[in-house]
């Protein structure tokens, strides 16, 4: 009897998510669908053209992709810096000591901040260092956004890429010292190489996460929505568009952000996607 | 035991209704809950004339600052008693719901604030600040700016204008005021609440418009004088019709509604031609259905919706504008509101006798 019910129990649990997970995405379809019928599907990717002149609307999604891609990728590259020593340093050279554990920690601490935290930081802190540095005249930019978001994915890339350092076998290592290697070099030519797909998939899930962040790129990347030319121009990116327009979009509008909703759904989920399936295929033997 | 909870539960929240509500309105009608959503630039005035409102009345209001077109929209879907907006309904939006009435509450303006090393006063005229937010104008030691100010020392800086990143009432007076004053704003990118601004970068909100002015030398922008005043930011004289610079202060927002208004109080006050008149001041409304019988609403939440713009409207609600840093309205405006109050109905019949 009790069985019985645990089984109908968990069979409903299993079947709410992948229902709302249809009902969001159903949802986000039919409320886009105005955008994409009134500007075409293939013209709305590529326009460029953010305009609410009346009766001449023209919105296109370009301008977000490309922020949103711009911000993600560089917030990768700069936090390779930071999150592959922290990596290195839990998951080989103070392997399983108190003081991996402690740095570990720590790093996954950061990921507990709320975003509005790092958003104020970026704000108060980063943007007028930038702008007295005479890096931008304006303060705000790609730029000053991918760099608080490259703090908020160490975490993320850090824990994941440390869990695949641990994993690398250590009679693999140990015959490489045998050999009269450095650890430097069994670094460079074992760790790296074995635990390489693994590394390289944390920083894939790491990306997943700066993708769709909102408040942090909000305060800090300038709200133009035109496409940047440089990094240190303004720009939008797809989550910030929508949190800053939603409240007062109607009509076409409101379709046109929805849309770009439903185009961050489907990148999101399939950087995720991606990830979960060379995580499968980076599990070292 | 549910049972028991919840009926515990019931008796409570009467006992609670009984007690806050206890002989309101000389004991004509029950307390009532009141909800209406939109604006947020009069958001600190009706926090404290709501309160006031509940104190004298017994009635509670909830108020959503969730934006003028949302306000609207809520209104349209009728699942709100009032809806606030910093803008009044065009014909077009008139004609497509149910017969409204505006009435305004109080009046505010929005201030073009600066930040530039060792100056703490501009002057700009309409044409200028549309200058300097299409482009046109790029450095602050422009002759245009320097004839307007000449004995100020402008800096050889790049001008780094700031705008809303969020469609807001506050961009609609602003845009509307350049749209009157200069024909080249008007042609090219005319009034809303959200505009093409083709340079300068983009901040959510007031907080978020102001605080990258005080944070960015060089910067100049538009913020809602309820928070600008607040917040001690430098802000500009602005000419007005007859030629006058005049700064942003209760009087002269005042002074812009001093002219005519029209019997149903839609109408834009910018760029008046008033005497002292700050060019860029504004009515704030509350919206409601002239038909009151909708959603299954009582009489007595329609009185209440009624008793609470009436407040609104008295001069004890209108001494509390200046104190949160807004600007009483007119006699004039108060007379009109008055008067189209009277056509409110309830299943036909006027509420107010």
């Amino acid at each position: 009897m009790n069985d019985k019910l645990y089984k109908i129990l968990l069979l409903a649990t299993a079947l709410a998510m992948p229902i709302v997970c249809g009902g969001v995405v159903y949802a986000l379809v039919t409320d886009a669908y105005e955008a994409f019928e009134h500007f075409g599907f293939f013209n709305f990717l590529t326009s460029s053209e953010w305009s609410y002149t009346e009766g001449a609307e023209q919105y296109g999604a370009l301008p977000f992709i490309t922020g949103t891609l711009t911000t993600t990728l560089l917030a990768l590259l700069f936090c390779i810096p930071f999150s592959l020593p922290v990596a290195l340093f839990v998951g080989e050279y103070f392997k399983d000591t108190k003081a991996a554990s402690v740095l570990g920690a720590a790093t996954d601490l950061l990921a507990g901040i709320p975003s509005i935290i790092y958003g104020l930081w970026g704000f108060y802190t980063l943007r007028p260092l930038l702008m007295a540095l005479n890096i931008s005249p304006q303060g705000s930019g790609i730029l000053t956004a991918s760099l608080v978001l490259a703090i908020m994915i160490v975490p993320y890339a850090a824990s994941l890429s440390a869990e695949f350092i641990k994993m690398v076998p250590s009679d693999l290592k140990e015959s490489a010292y045998s050999l009269g290697a450095t650890r430097a070099e069994v670094i460079r030519t074992v760790v790296f190489p074995v635990a390489g797909p693994g590394i390289f998939t944390s920083y894939i899930l790491a990306a997943g996460r700066a993708l769709g962040e909102t408040m942090t790129v909000t305060m800090l990347i300038g709200n133009t929505n035109t496409i940047p030319h440089t990094i240190t121009s303004t720009g939008n990116s797809m989550a910030s568009i929508i949190a800053n327009q939603f409240g007062e979009a109607d009509d076409l509008r409101l379709s046109s952000l929805i849309a770009i909703g439903l185009i961050l759904f489907l990148m999101t989920a399939c950087i995720n996607l991606i990830g979960k399936i060379m995580i499968k295929n980076a599990r070292i033997e | 035991m549910r049972k028991i909870i919840s009926s515990v539960m019931t008796l409570t929240v009467a006992f609670a209704m009984v007690a806050c509500g206890g002989n309101v309105n000389n004991g004509e009608r029950k307390a009532q809950q009141l909800s209406g959503a939109g604006a947020t630039f009069p958001l600190p005035f009706y926090n404290v004339v709501f309160e006031q409102f509940g104190q004298v009345n017994g009635d509670q209001v909830a108020y959503g600052g969730i934006g003028s077109g949302g306000g609207v929209r809520n209104l349209c879907d009728k699942i709100v008693d009032f809806a606030g907006s910093d803008a009044f309904l065009s014909d077009k939006e008139m004609a497509e719901m149910d017969s409204v009435i505006h009435v305004p509450t109080c009046m505010g303006a929005v201030v073009v604030a600066y930040n530039l090393d060792g100056v703490n006063e501009l002057k700009l005229s309409g044409e200028v600040i549309a200058s300097i937010f299409a482009g046109e104008i790029k450095m602050w030691n422009d002759e245009r700016l320097a004839a307007l100010n000449p004995s100020v020392q402008l800096p050889e800086e790049a001008i780094i204008p700031v705008y809303r990143s969020d469609g807001s009432g506050t961009t609609f007076v602003f845009t509307d005021y350049l749209a009157k004053a200069s024909p080249m704003w008007a042609s090219q990118y005319g009034a809303g609440k959200s505009v093409n601004f083709p340079t300068g970068q983009a901040a959510k909100g007031n907080p978020g418009v102001a605080t990258v002015i005080r944070q960015t030398k060089n910067a100049i922008g538009y913020v809602g004088s309820e928070y600008a005043f607040a917040q001690n930011i430098p802000y500009a004289r602005v000419e007005n019709q007859r030629g006058e610079f005049v700064l942003p202060s209760a009087a002269t927002i005042s002074a812009a509604a001093s002219g005519e208004i029209p019997a149903d109080t839609r109408c834009s006050i910018t760029h008046s031609d008033a005497a002292g008149a700050y060019p860029i001041s504004t009515f704030t409304w509350m919206i409601v259905y002239k038909e009151q019988n909708y959603s299954g609403r009582t009489k007595e939440q329609a009185a209440a919706t009624l008793d609470l713009l009436r407040y609104i409207l008295s001069d004890e609600a209108q001494r509390i504008t200046s104190e949160v840093h807004y600007a009483p309205l007119p006699a004039k405006a108060k007379e009109l509101s008055m008067q189209n109050l009277k056509a409110v109905t309830y299943d036909g019949a006027p509420i107010l006798q």
